[in-house]
């Protein structure tokens, strides 16, 4: 039976926290990517990357038969 | 009498779409059978939806017609500080990976459809419990009563612009339709539904992104004219730094406070399993994506020289200027249809609530499981005509008001809930005088600022921090929860049972073979 707290990689899970809660780090315009300021786009990655992490934590603990 | 200026293709193809999901809930009720006189059934499908399903489901439940309408709303009118909603939608995903697992688990094992139910068993206090039951209550009501508002925003894009009577009637004739489906399938008419909801959203969020910006001269082009326009309006497309805390803290209350709100737990305890949720966890930022796409469309009504002082027809308004009719009819149908699907889960789980920790605790002891699902049918119908009477018989801005008073509010249960999950250190009287004071805390802050806002001016030293509310009230009623757990535990006041134990938030209870 899986036990989802002494999960493994549950560390991983933090950092979405830490990058998109602290606007200091992306509160900028420049670069400028496609037309969006930084803000609008690092912040459009991180919905992206908080679900590849997510799934990845998922693995790790549900590996395939 | 019919309002002249009808948009007569927009019209056919919304009252299409509109048909075809009310056929759609009322089929529901034949969809993976079940007993639907049992509060099981009828409040949570059984506990039987896979990932593909809950997927829809929490995605037409958490992304709400509302969202679609007020988040561009007010990113038209004051900019970056809206951007709040994308690290919130970030962030409630791990969250929801890491602690909703264990509350399905718990309830799964012990057959609680409610967090009250929850926070009674682990606690052996139906006082609590009935503090975490009104609370829910109350913080989701003024959210069904918006979802009013999206689709009043729509109707009035299409032309129906009416006075008194013919204003109001087709608002009462769709939330009678759903009241109607929601009353005979359960959980399973909005599950079902989101199907269409979902599939429509993307592809009016698809269609937005490939056709506004190459009308309106590409994303450069939209940032620099709302970069321009938003500073006389007092906004900003960037964030300055007097905004980071207000920006930081909106994004992780909200992301808690959406995790505890009462069709949020609905939608998750519905789910299979624990993985199920997980596997969901990482699945639905694609929402998250959307979500941000259409932000941005309060950007490309500014570029599009859209001019209005009503902030709900924003979105209604672009679209009639940026799409073919037929379209708009979709994307009208979409945000309306959108309003469906939440209004409905809204619904249920308020009924839940009521059945289950005032009905059953406190009117009918001995309520048998048909009298449950009998009375949750009743009360869901209640909820609803009672949401038509708020939008329909009082100022819209009283909603609002309520809706920011709700988040606050609904946060204040995570102690009790979310604490409950990880520990029973806390005494449950402890608990009762934290949520209180918390609520106190939230509402005094959110009644200095008029109700207009939730970000409260906090002064720290000579220092001022804008802080969302709802953070510095539940910071207020952790600290009373851990004092007063100190004091009666001194006193040896009883903390009552606990009849969960540790292995119930681990183990994956025995699937129901009933499919």
């Amino acid at each position: 039976m899986q036990s989802s707290d002494r999960g493994k990689g549950y560390w991983l899970l933090i950092v979405p926290f830490v990058a998109t809660l602290w606007p200091p780090f992306y509160a900028r315009t420049n670069p400028v990517v496609g037309g969006f300021p930084f803000m609008y786009w690092y912040l459009l990655i991180w919905t992206l990357l908080v679900g590849v992490l997510s799934a990845i934590v998922y693995r790790l603990n549900h590996p395939k038969h | 009498m019919l309002p002249i200026n009808i948009q007569w293709t927009e019209f056919s193809v919304f009252l299409f779409l509109f048909a075809l999901v009310t056929v759609v809930g009322f089929l529901a009720s034949r969809w993976r059978r079940g007993n639907l006189d049992l509060l099981d059934e009828w409040g949570l499908a059984g506990r039987r939806f896979g990932t593909f399903v809950t997927w829809f489901l929490l995605g037409g439940d958490l992304y709400t017609a509302y969202t679609f309408i007020a988040l561009p709303a007010l990113v038209y009118g004051a900019g970056a500080i809206g951007f709040f909603a994308v690290p919130y939608t970030v962030v409630v995903y791990p969250i929801m990976f890491v602690v909703m697992p264990r509350l399905w688990r718990v309830s799964k094992q012990h057959g609680y459809v409610t967090p009250a139910d929850f926070v009674r068993g682990r606690y052996d206090s139906s006082l609590l419990a009935l503090a975490v039951a009104i609370t829910g209550i109350v913080a989701v009501m003024p959210y069904i009563a918006l979802q009013l508002v999206g689709i009043q925003a729509v109707l009035a894009g299409m032309g129906l612009t009416g006075t008194g009577l013919t204003k109001d009637l087709p608002l009462i004739i769709a939330f009678a339709i759903l009241a109607a489906y929601t009353y005979t399938s359960g959980l399973r008419a909005p599950a079902l539904t989101a199907v269409v909801k979902d599939t429509l959203i993307y592809i009016t969020v698809i269609a937005a992104i490939l056709i506004i910006p190459a009308k309106l001269g590409g994303f450069g082009h939209i940032f620099n004219v709302a970069s321009q326009v938003l500073p006389t309006r007092k906004g900003s497309v960037m964030l300055g730094p007097k905004a980071y805390s207000a920006f930081s803290t909106l994004a992780l209350g909200s992301a808690f406070a959406l995790l505890l709100y009462p069709h949020t737990i609905t939608g998750i305890l519905s789910a299979r399993n624990g993985r199920t949720i997980q596997r969901n966890a990482a699945l639905l930022p694609t929402y998250s994506l959307a979500l941000v796409l259409i932000s941005l469309l309060g950007y490309m009504a500014i570029a599009a020289g859209i001019n209005t002082k009503d902030a709900t027809m924003v979105v209604p308004l672009l679209f009639n200027m940026m799409f073919p009719k037929w379209f708009t009819g979709v994307a009208f149908a979409a945000i309306a249809i959108g309003a469906l699907v939440p209004a409905s889960i809204m619904a249920i789980s308020a009924a839940n609530l009521f059945t289950r920790n005032i009905y059953k605790e406190y009117m009918n002891t001995q309520a048998t499981a048909k009298q449950e699902s009998n009375v949750a049918k009743f009360v869901s119908l209640v909820v609803k005509l009672g949401a038509v009477l708020f939008v329909i018989g009082i100022p819209i801005q009283y909603a609002l008001y309520l809706q920011t008073l709700g988040g606050i509010w609904i946060l204040q249960t995570m102690p009790a809930v979310m604490g409950g999950l990880y520990t029973r250190w806390f005494h449950r009287g402890a608990l009762l005088i934290g949520w209180l004071g918390g609520m106190a805390t939230g509402t005094f802050m959110a009644a200095a600022l008029q109700f207009k806002s939730s970000v409260y001016p906090l002064v720290i030293g000579h220092t001022v921090f804008p802080i969302y509310a709802a953070v510095a009230a539940v910071i207020v009623n952790f600290a009373l929860a851990v004092v007063f757990t100190v004091i009666f535990n001194g006193m040896k006041v009883p903390a009552g049972n606990d009849h969960t134990q540790a292995s119930d938030y681990l183990v994956e209870p025995e699937v129901a073979a009933t499919q």
